[in-house]
């Protein structure tokens, strides 16, 4: 058992120092979160309601994810070091383990950006807004991370990554927007783990057959 | 194999004498709803055929993970078939939930009804998992891809229906509602017969295109052996 | 036809029809699959025997 947590804490961890240094991936996602959300501003009509503005954040939180999903196994694929990974040792499923929370550490950074950037340009956020964030965020990596693997084994994968990842991701908006706009965002949170509690599961146990032949 | 598996021939058959009894007792026997008049009938056909693609869906998962415990190769093409019989239920109920819709309430679409909805994102999903499967280069490492995105296909049922539901509680309130239909001894009965038939149809639906796939398949094989 | 009788027939209409649509493409997948047999025979046929092979 510590050994595959230590197994994923380094994977992470060389995620997180390459990130570091090539410094290619964060400062995309975060332009592209900030100039989303001035966009949003101009596409939103005077009139649009408050609850208007949780819709779009939402849906600039989830294409910035994509950056972010997109780019996630790309250094692995470039030194074509996955094989490499899939063949140590270590049970497969830590080196998705690792992927997500390293890609998690990336979405929470451009959030970091985002949210205060959304608070001064839009609607202020609560704690619920801000628990259905993190929830999701969750959701959004482990299930990212997998299906961002299976998109790898294929051409087109640039395209292929946003058409099988959205409808994965409509509960996990609904969640969010919920938990943001609604009287007893208990119900949308409670919704959230148990979206992220599915589907991690089933993240960490199918991925070592999507790396594998 | 202990049991023969029913012929194809016998389950066609059936297939087709139940859909004519079918036929005969929903437009005959059965009733006509006093709320809804004529346009119920509908129902008789959109709901089997939303549980037919639930099934055939739940079938392909099956198959799926049929693949990922044995790695048989035959169970990949099954689990794709069931999928796709699916899919072309699913897109059937979208159709015909859209013409019921338009009978009853005068619109194509509406948000609120839950089903239409949850029929709309599977679609999305399933499509997707037709470019999946036509862009990664046949093999194992196909199939267990596949496989996986069948299996999470079934777990993003639940949920996602789930999830539209909350969303209608608060972000998009209900709008349009139809009555369950109070439902006659004679209309229950015509549904039953309906459903049967429909998901038999399915299933030789399923199991032709299957033998199409094999043989094509095998017909491949024979080839590459006889020109080399 | 009252419109609910049109709604009706439409949406059996579209199930009938989407069903002879799957059968039109199956018919044309089966005469490929035939014409596809057919060559195979034909190569089979042409093939020496097994017993015939001469060993350069």
């Amino acid at each position: 058992m510590s050994t595959y947590l230590a197994d994923v804490a380094a994977l992470a961890h060389k995620d997180l120092k390459l990130e570091l240094r090539a410094r290619d991936t964060l400062p995309a996602m975060l332009l592209f979160v900030l100039s989303t959300l001035v966009v949003f501003h101009f596409a939103l009509p005077a009139d649009a309601g408050e609850d208007a503005a949780y819709g779009l954040l939402w849906v600039a939180l989830v294409f910035t994810a994509l950056l972010g999903l997109a780019r996630s196994w790309v250094p692995e694929r470039e030194a074509g070091a996955l094989d490499g990974l899939v063949l140590a040792p270590s049970d497969r499923s830590a080196i998705w383990l690792g992927k997500s929370l390293a890609t998690l550490a990336f979405l929470f950074a451009a959030e970091l950006v985002a949210l205060p950037a959304f608070v001064v340009f839009f609607e202020p956020l609560d704690a619920a807004a801000l628990a259905g964030v993190a929830l999701a965020s969750i959701g959004i990596c482990t299930v990212g991370s997998l299906v961002s693997a299976m998109a790898a084994a294929a051409r087109g994968r640039e395209v292929l990554l946003p058409l099988l990842f959205l409808p994965l991701a409509i509960p996990l908006v609904v969640g969010g927007v919920g938990a943001s706009i609604s009287e007893e965002p208990g119900t949308y949170l409670a919704f959230l783990g148990l979206y992220d509690a599915v589907f991690a599961i089933l993240s960490w146990a199918a991925f070592e057959y999507v790396v594998t032949e | 194999m202990s049991i023969a598996k029913p012929s194809l021939t016998a389950l066609a058959s059936v297939a087709a004498a139940l859909v004519t009894l079918s036929a005969v007792l929903i437009f005959v026997v059965a009733p006509e709803d006093a709320d809804q008049g004529f346009s119920q009938k509908i129902f008789y056909v959109h709901v089997p055929i939303a549980l037919t693609a639930y099934a055939c869906f739940g079938l392909g998962a099956w198959k799926a993970y049929r693949v990922l415990a044995t790695r048989g190769e035959r169970y990949d093409l099954e689990s794709y078939t069931g999928v796709h019989v699916g899919t072309i239920f699913g897109v059937l109920t979208l159709v015909t939930g859209a013409i019921w819709a338009k009978a009853s309430w005068g619109v194509w679409w509406t948000w609120s009804s839950n089903q239409l909805v949850l029929f709309l994102v599977l679609f999305l999903f399933y499509c997707a998992y037709f470019m999946l499967r036509f862009s990664v280069e046949p093999g194992s490492r196909r199939e267990r891809i596949s496989a996986v995105y069948a299996l999470f296909g079934v777990a993003l049922i639940p949920v996602s229906f789930f999830a539209i539901r909350l969303a209608n509680d608060f972000i998009h309130p209900t709008v349009f509602t139809r009555d369950g239909p109070q439902m006659t001894g004679e209309m229950f009965f015509a549904f039953c017969v309906s459903w049967a038939s429909i998901t038999l149809l399915a299933y030789v639906m399923y199991r032709v295109e299957l033998a199409g796939k094999r043989i094509d398949a095998n017909l491949r094989e024979l080839r590459e052996a006889l020109q080399t | 036809m009252s419109s609910g009788e049109k709604y009706v027939a439409a949406a059996y209409g579209v199930f009938v029809v989407v069903v002879l649509v799957w059968v039109v493409i199956l018919a044309a997948k089966l005469s490929r699959l035939e014409r596809e047999t057919g060559d195979l025979a034909g190569l089979a046929r042409a093939r020496p025997a097994a017993g015939d092979r001469v060993d350069v």
